[in-house]
This record gives structure tokens, C-alpha cells and sequence, in this order.
């Protein structure tokens, strides 16, 4: 798999995911004249900022009013348009839960949109702030789609990916500039894992943020004798069973690594997956069924046990449980 | 125009009887479902689907089409009975109301059945993706008119007041709202629940155009939607319209009206006898 070189150097690129899907709006926006942008009072933290200024006759400012701005979204989609909203990931799909459910998902629409903000980097605005179960509350809904980019160039791929893409879709962004460690010659498809490194000890499943945390991980366990695979499994929903199944096969054990609740989302679909398929131990990294705190984003990753680190020591569990 | 459109209050009101009649005979065996609301908006679905709005029920996706919004779905009877009368699918249907395998569901599912604009349900939503589709009408420069039909109880639901703001602010005068005044909701009066008055002063203070009309007088019914549509055909970037009308929960049926009690039951068999007597007695009188 194609990734930077020096990927560990500390002059590594560090972009902001939601620089990478608010680019993309631009230039999906110039070839899709049907292509509607919404935003609920947050257009720069969320980066929509850069489609209003080019095209702002298909720009809808809806206020502070995520409920409404998804179904407004739905109208719009239902006479013909694609079209893409943004919030916070708290507000977004949390405050509009069933509107998605109802106005999006229930009739399939082309609606794509954004959580972003999303997960324990957002930092010092502190618990109400950090979202933390947006996927597993996304991924119950038939027809949605579920992506968690983890990086800027990843973020710019999926949302090509999901104007494309028949039916709606959720999309997963932070906000901290993490390092862009993907390139453009990356693959990025809908529903298939990227394995970012091969390893036979044991299979590290990630999306977001914390891929890179893993890549980390796994170069550290390397020195300790233990051949990590590492899969980012950017698409959480529909999940590549395939090889996850082959990987856990291969590996005997699975940790798993999100910037959520280790409870429906990522953790929760892994496991889903390997206990049907092919019963495997695995150990979840993730939150711990808790709500965060402020503090400096890297900081509370540590804190609560989503680091390089934290996955090292869950790799060796899982490894205990073979 | 539509090919359907009836001229004469007579033929109208002859409609509307025939609507109410086709709600009490799709609720009996469905054994579930909701009566007063269907029965009192039975006069501006008629207005609506048989005289002043652009349709076609031969090409249900025809793009010229006025898009009609049921925002409250769960009068789903009155809008199956007028869109089974209109043509757009076959009144044999109406026997398998809420049962299995039946296009008419419970609440409206958008491609379930030709006709149906929104999947509806949920209180509060309709509004906004009325102005979603007036939205893009505009954008698009087209010039067909987006209604959409509240209920009074829905504006408890904040989200109703958060798309009132944004048709006011984006002055979508493509956009006509009719709200079915009638006064109840499940646990009882409206003004008891949650008081709600006065409607018209809330809107007007939202920029919005008002009308208030009297829902179950045809003649007023017709003039009213005539004059609204004109208004949102014109083009003209100009406040959205709320047309008020109050309306008779029941209408038609005695022992129905007013009554919030049948806000979400079905007759039983002793009672759709007594209100389809009632019916055809009104029809005569309608034709005498």
C-alpha cells in the first residue's frame, strides 16, 4: 500500500481531515451542477466556507437548526439533488437522529453528509462537544453508509466517493491537524479495508484517527517480535467481511481502534462480523463507555487509552487470549 | 392543468362525500388508524387534488407537477381516499389500509404508492422538506408550487418554528402551507396541551403571509387555494403564505365532531354504519 515516506518523521504534513472533505465539496461542486451544500451556523469549523464563496446560489445557510437542515437536505434530494451537510458530529447526526432516519435513510436518498468535530481530539470544549457515539447511532439505519477517513487526503477520497454513490452516506471528520500520511495514489474504495502493512502475529483494525496511532503501534511491536497487520477500515458500515475474516484467520487475534465508544461502532462491527464468521479474540480500543473530558486532543487520546500506546498493550491481550 | 378538475361547489362537495365515505369504509377493517383529522381536512383535499392544483395522476412524476407535502401523516386515509379517487391507483386497494403487504401503510412511505411526495409520520418534518423542494425549485427556475399540509398539534414540535425561519428568510413564495386548525390532539384540546393561540400573530411575526379561512366551507376552501396558488405561480421572491383554516374535527360524522376522542380510533362496525347513513344522508341533500 502506497503511504508517505518517513512516515514517522516529526516533519510529517499535519492537515485537518475536514480541510480534505471541505476541498473536495469545491471540486465536486464544479463538475456536478446539482450539488447543494448545507451548513447549520458552523460553515469554517465544518470548512463549507470554501463552497459558499464559489458557489453561493447552491449554498443554504440553515442557522442553528441541524433537524431542520436535514430535511430541508431530503426536499432537496428528492427533486434531484446531491446533496451534502455539515455540523458538528454532536449536533449532527445527534440531534437529528430521526429526521435521518425518516426524511433520509427511509427513503434512500442522495444525502451525504458530515459529523465533524468528531471524537475525544475535538479537546478543550469538553464532553458535550466530543462525539463519541455518532457512528453507532448511524450505522442501526438500513441504507446508510458509514465512513471514518484518517487523513486529510483519506477525508478528500470519500467524499468523491460518496457523491458518487447511490443512497446516503455518513462521513466521520476531526478537527486536529494530524499527519497526512496516505498519498493520492492511495486506494480508496467504498467498502474495502486498506491494508497499510501485512503481519501475521495479530490484525490491527482502525479508522480515523487512530489508524495512524496503529501504524505507530505496529512499528513499536515490531521490535518487540510481533508482526502486526495493520487495516484501516475507513468504511465502518458496509464493513469488508472478507478480509477481516481472512485477516483474523491468519492472525488469530484482533484488536480493534476508534475514536468512539467501544460499543456500536467499529468495535462492536468487527465483532459482529468474526463471531458469525470465523469466532476470534478480540480486544477493542476505544472509549471505555465513557464521557470525556477538556483537555489538549492528544493529551485525552492517551488519557483514555486510544494512543499507539494503548494499543500496544491491547495487541499483547489479545495475544494472551489465543 | 389537471385533467380531473371539478368546476361547481356541487361537484365538489358530491367529491368530498365521496372521500369521507371511503375514510369511514378503509378505517372499519383496518381496526386501526385515525378518523377526525381525515374526515375534517376531506373538503381541502378536495379543493386541492380536484380543483386547484397542477397534477396529473396518469404521470404521478411528471416534473411540472404542484408537489404536495402531508406533513401530519398520520391522516393518511384522506389523502389515500383522494389520491385513490383522483385516479392514481386502483380504490380496490382501499380495503388493505395497514394491513400486510399493502402499498397504504400505516403512515405515508414515499414509492409506495403513486402520488405520495414524502414518507410522513413523524410530526414536525413535512415543513422543512417543503421548503427543501422550494428550494430547488428555485434554484432550478421552475415554476410549479410546493404545498404543504400541517397539523396544528405539529407546531409543539420545535422543528416546525426552526423551517419557519427559513422560508421567511429565504422569502420562498413558490412555498403555500395550510395548516388543519381544528383545535385537538391525542390527549385533548389543543389549547389545554399546549396552547397555541394566536396562530395567525405567530406567523405574521415570522414574516409569513396570512390567511385564515373557514376549512370546511367549500366555496372559501376554492377561492382561498385559487388565489394562493396564483400568488406562488407568479415567480416573485415574496413571504411564504400560511393559509389558517379551521376545520370541524369528524366533519360530516355527528358523533365524530369536535369529539378529540376520535383523534386516533377507527369506527367499529355499529358506528361506520351510523356515519355512512349519515353520509349518504348528507349526499342527497347535497344533490337536492
Amino acid at each position: 500500500m502506497k503511504l508517505e515516506a518517513n512516515l514517522f518523521a516529526a516533519e510529517m504534513k499535519k492537515v485537518a481531515i475536514r480541510d480534505g472533505w471541505g476541498k473536495a465539496l469545491v471540486e465536486i461542486g464544479k463538475e456536478n451542477k446539482e450539488l447543494v451544500v448545507l451548513t447549520a451556523d458552523v460553515s469554517e469549523s465544518v470548512r463549507t466556507h470554501w463552497f459558499e464563496k464559489a458557489f453561493p446560489e447552491r449554498f443554504v445557510q440553515c442557522g442553528v437548526s441541524e433537524q431542520n437542515m436535514a430535511s430541508v437536505a431530503a426536499g432537496l434530494a428528492m427533486e434531484g439533488k446531491t446533496v451534502f451537510f455539515s455540523a458538528y458530529g454532536v449536533f449532527s447526526p445527534g440531534r437529528n437522529w430521526d429526521q435521518v432516519r425518516v426524511n433520509i435513510a427511509y427513503n434512500n436518498l442522495d444525502v451525504k453528509f458530515s459529523g465533524a468535530h468528531a471524537g475525544i481530539t475535538v479537546g478543550p470544549d469538553g464532553a458535550t462537544h466530543q462525539a463519541l457515539e455518532d457512528m453507532a447511532i448511524m450505522r442501526v439505519l438500513p441504507n446508510m453508509c458509514v465512513i471514518c477517513p484518517c487523513d486529510e487526503k483519506e477525508a478528500g477520497k470519500a467524499a468523491r466517493a460518496a457523491a458518487e454513490r447511490k443512497g446516503p452516506v455518513y462521513i466521520r471528520l476531526g478537527r486536529e491537524k494530524t499527519p497526512v500520511f496516505t498519498t493520492d495514489s492511495t486506494p480508496f474504495e467504498i467498502g474495502k479495508i486498506n491494508v497499510l502493512a501485512d503481519g501475521s502475529d495479530v490484525a490491527i483494525v482502525a479508522c480515523g484517527v487512530p489508524v495512524f496511532e496503529a501504524l505507530k503501534a505496529a512499528k513499536n511491536l515490531a521490535e518487540d517480535g510481533i508482526s502486526a497487520a495493520v487495516l484501516d477500515c475507513h468504511t465502518v458500515k458496509p464493513i469488508d467481511k472478507k478480509t477481516l475474516v481472512e485477516f483474523a484467520r491468519r492472525c488469530g487475534c484482533v484488536v480493534t481502534a476508534e475514536e468512539h465508544q467501544i460499543n456500536g461502532a467499529l468495535g462492536g462491527a468487527v465483532c459482529e462480523v468474526l463471531s458469525e464468521e470465523c469466532p476470534t479474540p478480540v480486544v477493542r480500543v476505544g472509549m471505555q463507555d465513557k464521557f470525556g473530558e477538556s483537555g489538549d486532543g492528544i493529551e485525552l487520546l492517551k488519557h483514555f487509552g486510544m494512543d499507539s500506546a494503548a494499543i500496544e498493550k491491547a495487541v499483547k491481550r489479545a495475544i494472551g487470549k489465543k | 392543468m389537471s385533467a380531473i378538475r371539478l368546476d361547481s361547489t356541487s361537484e365538489l362537495l358530491l367529491k368530498a362525500n365521496d372521500i369521507r365515505v371511503d375514510i369511514i369504509n378503509m378505517l372499519l377493517p383496518a381496526k386501526s388508524g385515525h378518523s377526525a383529522g381525515p374526515l375534517g381536512m376531506a373538503d381541502i383535499f378536495t379543493a386541492l387534488y380536484f380543483h386547484t392544483a397542477v397534477h396529473d395522476p396518469k404521470k404521478p412524476q411528471w416534473d411540472g407537477r404542484d408537489r404536495i407535502v402531508l406533513s401530519n401523516g398520520h391522516i393518511a386515509p384522506v389523502l389515500y381516499a383522494t389520491l385513490g379517487e383522483a385516479g392514481y391507483f386502483d380504490k380496490k386497494l382501499f380495503n388493505s389500509l395497514r394491513k400486510f403487504g399493502s402499498p397504504l401503510q400505516g403512515h405515508p412511505h414515499k414509492g409506495a404508492l403513486a402520488g405520495i411526495e414524502t414518507s410522513s409520520g413523524p410530526l414536525g418534518q413535512g415543513l422543512s422538506q417543503a421548503c427543501g423542494m422550494a428550494l430547488a425549485a428555485r434554484m432550478d427556475k421552475k415554476k410549479h408550487v410546493v404545498w404543504c399540509l400541517t397539523s396544528d398539534g405539529e407546531h409543539e414540535e420545535g422543528q416546525t418554528w426552526e423551517a419557519v425561519l427559513l422560508a421567511a428568510k429565504y422569502k420562498l413564495g413558490n412555498l403555500v402551507a395550510i395548516m388543519d386548525r381544528n383545535f385537538i390532539q391525542i390527549d385533548g384540546p389543543t389549547e389545554t396541551i399546549m396552547p397555541l393561540e394566536s396562530m395567525a400573530a405567530k406567523y405574521r411575526a415570522f414574516n409569513w403571509e396570512v390567511v385564515e379561512i373557514d376549512g370546511n366551507d367549500m366555496l372559501e376552501v376554492v377561492k382561498a387555494l385559487d388565489a394562493a396558488r396564483t400568488r406562488a405561480a407568479s415567480g416573485k421572491v415574496q413571504p411564504p403564505l400560511m393559509i389558517i383554516a379551521k376545520t370541524v374535527p369528524g366533519k360530516g360524522v355527528s358523533f365524530m365532531e369536535n369529539a378529540y376522542e376520535w383523534h386516533g380510533k377507527p369506527p367499529n362496525a355499529e358506528e361506520a354504519a351510523k356515519a355512512l347513513a349519515e353520509l349518504r344522508a348528507a349526499r342527497a341533500k347535497i344533490k337536492a
